[in-house]
């Protein structure tokens, strides 16, 4: 990080123009470096957030006229954590959604990383494969989804059916997925761990190569069992790497929007919404625009100490 | 490669790699076979309980008896098997929001870029006041959710700053709206990328006579394009398939990009299009796909940088 002694940059400057000097301080030009990357976020995340702060206090509705446009304070707020029984609902879905749907792909995401780490042949393709779901837009891949968990049609319930009559069981409808509220959290929750388990284990793998054979070598000529090896070598191994991608993790899912926006529009009878699909059932569809975003602006504070705890980890690591 | 414990025997290999893995395949892939199947099928045939909705039995005779007969007859394929297909591309706008998405992500991702360089350059190799808070901001920013600014950012963009121009309902809503994530994203990538590359490099160049922007441009640049190809990539597919702020600024049917318009567009209050939602779903996920699965080791090479950075 350190910067250049001013004499060795300025036997570089030729002729003595004073704009190339210039560009030789590395403070000058490290200011001018950041400028597009400074002008983007200051007008198009630092200032909408403010606005977003401002409109939450408001009674602002998608269409009315600037002079209707009223302050009221926390009134959006106060509204939503008194009067809306919709909101609750929507704080536990998305704690539920993100608690469930992390530890899962955590999990899963492990066991899938050292199965890659022992695979030799076809490796490229097999990585490949598995990385797919995570690749996909995610909104065209859950309408994939949707059409598995169709009411009617579904083929899980086909498969389910054909089963039960094979087994002499006798016949059997199948579940409603999307139709019933805790089923339907819990397949919106499945769709996530589809997507999100390959981001997981790909992460992980590259965790996995960065620790040298040799550890389990050690480990293993000290006795150590194969599960002691995955707790004392690899588990350590790849901490810094889960970290970061636990924090992402939490976060996009936190924050998710597609998924419960294309399998349920947050219902049946709103009961599987998120903050996002929440904010925008609120302010888009019902143009209660201030209200929604009180709605999204919830989320703040649970990124906030994510985001925290995140930076304090880093600093540390590194320290 | 973590190496193989001798005396494992193949029914142990078996039930412990070969069979989990094969079951997380499975999980992985079902759902693009499923798309696939549905997209091959007719109408009737995807409503008929009847059949075995694993098979499409209409489209595998008809490749079966061209098989047989060793006789390419395309249109006889295009009526039983792409049907669906012909229809999403004649009688839909996919084709524009194609266009559309190609042309956000690429002029998004070139803005991104452009800007993840300078910052990640200034960052990883210029000391100056305030780099560590404006490293810290940009990585707040990496992780600020697109659906925490939406309801505002469409006020914003609809009135822009100062010039107080509409960009409501037109690509560059996306075009201007995207930097927001990919800018971070880019900056983070390429900060770790740069710190890979010796310093020594440029310090001859500047020795021998460059001014440190040559330095950047025709020493270090070059050195970083594998990281600069990758984070390319990873911009353009982030923006291909982002979805709510597409879903937000655009109205107009033809200014859709590809997951807006096959969610908003093929499924009419009750009635949905499955087979031309499948086939969209199909070929709007080739691309990305396809653009993905030759970046994977980049991708992890990146991810692994990144976080040692």
């Amino acid at each position: 990080m350190a910067g250049q002694p001013q004499s060795i940059a300025a036997i570089g400057t030729r002729g003595g123009k004073a704009a190339g000097r210039m560009l030789d301080r590395p403070a000058f030009l490290a200011y001018l470096l950041m400028t597009p990357a400074a002008f983007i976020i200051l007008f198009f995340v630092a200032y909408p957030f403010t606005w977003g702060v401002w409109m939450s206090l408001t009674n602002k509705r998608i269409g009315m006229p600037w002079s209707q446009v009223r302050f009221t304070g926390l009134a959006n707020y106060i509204d939503l954590v008194a009067r809306d029984g919709v909101f609750w609902t929507t704080f536990r879905n998305s704690l539920a959604y993100t608690g469930v749907a992390t530890v899962v792909k955590w999990v899963l995401g492990i066991w899938l990383a050292i199965l890659l780490n022992r695979i030799v042949k076809w490796q490229r393709l097999i990585r490949a494969a598995v990385l797919l779901p995570w690749i996909v837009p995610t909104v065209l891949s859950t309408i994939a989804f949707l059409w598995i968990f169709d009411p009617d049609f579904s083929v899980i319930n086909w498969t389910l059916r054909r089963f039960y009559t094979w087994m002499g069981w006798g016949y059997v409808k199948g579940p409603l997925w999307l139709g019933d509220p805790l089923l339907a959290l819990a397949s919106v929750t499945f769709v996530n761990i589809w997507r999100g388990t390959p981001f997981f284990a790909i992460s992980f793998l590259a965790g996995l190569q960065t620790i040298s054979p040799d550890l389990y070598e050690a480990a293993a000529i000290d006795g150590a069992s194969a599960w002691q090896r995955f707790l004392h070598v690899t588990l350590p191994g790849i901490r810094p790497i889960m970290i970061v991608v636990l924090v992402f993790s939490i976060i996009v899912t936190f924050a998710d929007f597609q998924i419960v926006y294309v399998l349920t529009r947050g219902g049946p009878a709103n009961s599987t919404h998120l903050f996002a699909t929440y904010a925008y059932q609120v302010a888009m569809v019902g143009s209660r625009l201030g209200l929604g975003a009180a709605v999204s602006l919830f989320m703040f504070p649970f990124l906030a100490l994510v985001i925290v705890f995140q930076l304090v980890y880093l600093r540390k690591e590194h320290a | 490669m973590a190496s193989r414990p001798v005396g494992e025997t193949l029914a142990k290999r078996i039930a412990l790699y070969h069979l989990p893995l094969f079951l997380f395949l499975l999980f992985a892939l079902f759902p693009f076979y499923w798309m696939f199947v549905t997209s091959v099928k007719s109408t009737q045939e995807t409503y008929n309980r009847e059949v075995n909705p694993y098979v499409p039995v209409a489209c595998a005779s008809a490749v079966a008896e061209q098989a047989r007969a060793l006789r390419f007859d395309g249109s006889a394929l295009m009526d039983s098997c792409l049907y669906h297909w012909r229809a999403l591309v004649r009688d839909t706008l996919f084709l524009r929001w194609l266009g559309n998405t190609l042309l956000v992500a690429v002029v998004s991702t070139v803005i991104s870029l452009f800007a993840g360089v300078t910052s990640a350059y200034a960052l990883a190799r210029l000391s100056f006041r305030g780099a560590n808070t404006l490293g810290v901001l940009i990585f707040i920013t990496y992780l600020v959710p697109p659906t925490l600014l939406f309801i505002p950012l469409s006020d914003v963009i609809g009135d822009l700053p100062l010039l107080h121009w509409n960009l409501l309902n037109s690509p560059w809503a996306l075009i201007v709206a995207y930097p927001t994530f990919l800018v971070p994203f880019c900056t983070w990538l390429l900060t770790g990328y740069f710190k890979t590359i010796p310093k020594e490099l440029e310090e001859a160049a500047m020795i021998d006579g460059a001014t440190r922007v040559q330095a950047m441009v025709r020493i270090i640049l070059p050195l970083a394009l594998p990281g600069l190809l990758s984070a390319g990539m990873f911009a353009f597919t982030l923006s291909a398939n982002e979805f709510l702020y597409a879903l937000v600024f655009i109205y107009d049917n033809a200014n859709k990009t590809v997951p807006v318009g096959v969610v908003s567009e093929l499924i009419k209050g009750d009635v949905f299009y499955w087979g031309q939602l499948m086939s969209g779903a199909l070929l709007g996920s080739v691309p990305v796909a396809l653009i993905y699965s030759f970046f994977v080791e980049h991708y992890v090479a990146g991810m692994t940088g990144a976080v040692k950075g």
